[in-house]
């Protein structure tokens, strides 16, 4: 099956999702990222690349986080970036999904950045762009339901390299609500794609996807269990709605089971490092101790994501 | 108008019912067949149709499909060769009030296509809560009573309303699904809607519902059809059951027979059902079981418009037509897996029309004509303008699919032909 | 056409920083376009004196044909390591052609604050110019066919050296 995210060329013209996109595709965005990370520290944080280009951030599930570093990375190269607040917008007056896409494209947007709470939905975007000869029009997945985040999941690769180099040697545990989770899907999807030694899904049998293993994950019910000799540590977050659905009893009992502690980091290898996509449930699914303390690259992984999202960006807008 | 006199002449007559696979023509007469292999004394035709090269067999007898609009679907069921639907209470408002009912008989009558089985409503509204009227809705023509996919909540209201319906002998039709253990899912439980995000859909819901259907009818003795068998264990549970001497009979909608999860691909729409596509376990079981005569096969044909299918996959309405690719897809499975034609057919013939309680499905001497012309061999491709029915949403788009429908008779009429 | 003869490129580099010795203003500092400016900026300082490290440019992000050749596939990292407000610089570069190169680094020269003057130095002229841009010191000027490309690169020793490459 052709993959949506190559066009004729066999270039990526947009990025949906880490799945089925080969290695080096990948190590080309880091190594483009590691470029774009000199730009933010000088007097003019820009270059022209995408000058003259209009970059639409469509959120239809709010994340202020999220757009914010988008909104940066595309004005970082020049991009003129137009916020649509969809919630407030022709979509709660009953217009669909491609119909608002249509509209914007005829306002001649050139890049879609488009969070929505379906998974599926940016290929819906994507196959629509084919099928109207929208070839010229890109669509960065900045989240799509429990599917992917492809830029999340570019910027912790990312992270991890600069920690530690290489992935080949290393194990990497994911710990906490991955049923629910793009991170994490797109986590797994990346380090098999560039050659981790070992996945681990940790969580409870609740918050685990079923054949979970077939994704190249595999399966810890105990955290001290997942968690020893780590290279890497990735923690979710939790969000309130999993109290309902008798998916867990209460918070108090997920930090007493999965909640990442100094004691339980100290299983993990001395030099683990400790990520978080954000934003962090401090005394749910971790303790302040360990958020604040010297294993957490969380801060990196913010600058990381910018620059790594300049480099989605322009490879995209060059294809 | 007068029925004509016509000859079927040179065609290849499959008639399972009556066990019969050879060269044979067929006379029909005043609307039925008066005669199969030699013309009876006297008999002149007004017409004949040539139907060398091809396959004549009982019209086929679809267990689901949904006639949204009505004019269109008839045209596509004989489009299709189908010359019998049954089609599920969930109309808009609910089959469950007898000049719905009755309404659809008449209109359908006047159309004078394929005929028109309907099925009405279990409870009122669907709603799982009330019995309907059966005894009211069986007088205007309803022969059997389903839920549709909606769910009955409560087990006493099922159960009562498996006595009521056996208190008169009428057959009862049901999904099995269970409501709370599908809550939300779109996909099947396993490997495709683990990676793709999808909202899943154990197989435990389907065969949970199965065993509490069969536990109750055992019970109650209603006549119990359970449709769109979608997993290995849930064909499990039934092949036990009727070798347990229930009277139980089932189907399986034919996307299931050749479709599985993996065909959702990118998300896409067209491949949304519900039950789900499952995993190719659980289609190679199906395929296995539709072979064995425990499963009967029904297209679940329900055109769905652009609108409901360019949505993302959780959102689009489920569904797909196929009144028009039963056939094909039917003798494609059974050519892949040295299915003999004759069984193949009798499963969408003469074994819905058992588990319907009509009187169709056959060609004995005497039954109506209704009556499916065939071309085996010739190949055509799925496209939209190939498509008689209103919706064009199907997975198959772009099939290159072997079996063409020649000519329809209903009722002794030809009512298609190309 | 034919082909003239190859120079010295190392030669080549000794002759430049003759060139620009007696017109170095104070406080100039030189910055490289990689690759072979980078290579050509190394030497010239060592050559010249000049203290602290080269300026080193990738114009990957101010190319002008970004529409059309999309995202050139090796950037390197950029980095000017001083202060570029009030400085005279020289940009060096290894062969200057069209111009759209030096156009390109000096716009992302701006980017990093407003030099005293920028001033360009390059070993080998080849004309085909298409923007007004001249270099102020030049070691070599030769002619080519649209269809030659002229490259420099280091040999196995880490000599710099010339090659044709033909892409008619």
């Amino acid at each position: 099956m052709h993959n949506p995210q190559l066009n004729a060329h066999g270039e990526l013209t947009h990025l949906l999702s880490i799945d089925g996109l080969p290695r080096d595709v990948l190590v080309h965005i880091l190594d483009t990222a590691s470029s774009f990370l000199e730009v933010s520290d000088r007097d003019v944080k820009k270059v022209p690349l995408l000058r003259g280009k209009s970059v639409f951030n469509l959120f239809f599930e709010n994340s202020t986080r999220t757009r914010t570093t988008f909104e940066i990375a595309a004005k970082r190269l020049s991009a003129d970036v137009i916020n649509l607040d969809v919630a407030r917008s022709s979509t709660a007056k009953g217009e669909t999904l491609l119909d608002t896409v249509d509209n914007l494209v005829s306002m001649h947007a050139d890049m879609f950045v488009v969070r929505h709470a379906s998974s599926g939905a940016p290929y819906l975007i994507a196959d629509h762009l084919r099928r109207t000869g929208r070839d010229d029009v890109h669509v960065v997945n900045a989240g799509d339901g429990r599917h992917a985040h492809p830029t999340q999941g570019l910027l912790d690769m990312y992270t991890i390299r600069h920690f530690k180099k290489d992935f080949s040697g290393l194990k990497v545990a994911i710990v906490g609500d991955i049923l629910h989770s793009r991170v994490a899907r797109s986590d797994i999807q990346a380090l098999g794609a560039l050659g981790a030694a070992e996945v681990r899904a940790v969580g409870p049998r609740t918050l685990l996807p079923t054949d979970i293993e077939q994704m190249g994950a595999r399966v810890f019910y105990d955290l001290r269990e997942g968690v020893r000799d780590c290279d890497v540590v990735i923690m979710l977050r939790l969000q309130n709605e999993r109290m309902n659905g008798a998916l867990l009893p209460s918070a108090k009992e997920y930090f007493r089971s999965y909640g990442l502690t100094p004691e339980v980091l100290a299983l993990a290898r001395p030099d683990a490092i400790v990520m978080h996509p954000g934003p962090m449930n401090r005394g749910v699914e971790i303790d302040s101790e360990v958020a604040d303390g010297p294993q957490a690259v969380i801060l990196s992984q913010v600058t990381f994501g910018i620059a790594v999202r300049m480099a989605v960006m322009s490879i995209l807008a060059g294809n | 108008m007068q029925e004509q006199s016509i000859h079927i002449k040179g065609g290849r007559l499959i008639d399972p019912r009556n066990s019969i696979d050879a060269q044979a023509d067929v006379f029909v007469a005043n609307g039925v067949v008066c005669a199969v292999g030699d013309a009876p004394l006297g008999f002149a035709a007004d017409s004949t149709i040539d139907a060398a090269g091809c396959i004549v067999c009982p019209g086929l007898v679809d267990l689901s499909a949904r006639l949204t609009n009505l004019d269109a679907e008839l045209l596509a069921a004989v489009a299709g060769g189908v010359t019998s639907v049954a089609c599920p209470p969930d109309t808009k408002p609910p089959l469950d009030e007898h000049s719905l009912v009755e309404r659809l008989v008449q209109r359908s009558e006047s159309i004078g296509l394929a005929r028109v089985f309907p099925v009405g409503a279990l409870t009122q509204q669907l709603a799982g809560e009330k019995l309907a009227e059966m005894a009211g809705l069986s007088r205007a023509g309803c022969i059997a009573f389903s839920q549709a996919t909606r769910p009955i909540f409560d087990t006493q209201i099922l159960f009562r309303a498996m006595q009521y319906a056996a208190t008169f002998g009428f057959a009862i039709r049901l999904q099995p699904q269970d409501h709370y253990l599908a809550l939300n899912g779109v996909a099947h439980d396993g490997e495709v809607a683990s990676r793709l995000g999808l909202a899943a859909i154990p197989v435990c819901a389907e065969t949970l519902a199965i065993s509490t259907a069969l536990h109750l009818a055992r019970e109650t003795g209603v006549r119990l059809h359970l449709s769109k068998i979608s997993s290995a264990a849930g064909i499990a549970l039934i092949r036990e059951a009727r070798e347990g001497g229930v009277k139980v009979t089932c189907d399986v909608a034919i996307h299931h027979l050749h479709l599985s999860e993996t065909d959702v691909g990118y998300f896409d729409s067209h491949a949304r059902f519900d039950p789900p596509l499952r995993a190719s376990s659980d289609r190679a079981a199906l395929r296995a079981a539709v072979a064995e005569g425990v499963a009967a096969v029904c297209s679940d044909h329900t055109p769905v418009d652009e609108d409901g299918k360019q949505l993302p996959f959780a959102e689009a309405t489920p569904g797909a037509v196929g009144l028009e690719l039963l056939l094909p897809l039917v003798c494609k499975w059974a050519a892949e897996d040295g299915v003999p034609l004759a069984a193949a057919i009798a499963r969408v013939t003469s074994d819905p029309a058992v588990a319907l309680g009509v009187d169709a499905g056959s060609l004995g001497v005497g039954q109506r004509a209704d009556i499916c012309v065939f071309d085996p061999e010739e190949p055509w491709c799925v496209r939209p303008e190939a498509l008689h029915s209103q919706g064009k949403n199907t997975p198959f788009l772009g099939w290159e699919l072997s079996g063409r429908v020649r000519t329809t008779l209903v009722g002794g009429r030809v009512v298609f032909s190309i | 056409m034919s082909l003239p003869t190859l120079p010295d490129a190392e030669a080549q580099c000794v002759a430049l920083a003759e060139m620009i010795r007696p017109n170095l203003q104070p406080g100039t500092m030189l910055v490289g376009i990689h690759s072979g400016g980078a290579w050509i900026a190394r030497r010239l300082s060592e050559l010249l004196g000049l203290p602290g490290e080269i300026g080193l440019i990738d114009v990957s992000f101010y190319r002008d044909d970004f529409g059309e050749k999309g995202l050139h596939p090796q950037v390197k990292p950029t980095s000017i390591p001083f202060e570029v407000e009030g400085r005279p610089l020289i940009l060096v570069d290894d062969v200057l052609y069209t111009g759209r190169t030096t156009r390109a680094a000096i716009n992302e020269l701006f980017d990093y604050g407003r030099p005293a003057s920028v001033r360009l130095a390059v070993l080998a002229d080849r004309g085909g110019r298409e923007l007004p841009i001249y270099a102020e010191f030049c070691a070599w000027q030769v002619e080519l066919a649209d269809s030659q490309e002229l490259v420099l690169e280091p040999d196995a020793s880490g000599r710099l050296q010339w090659r044709y490459v033909d892409h008619a």
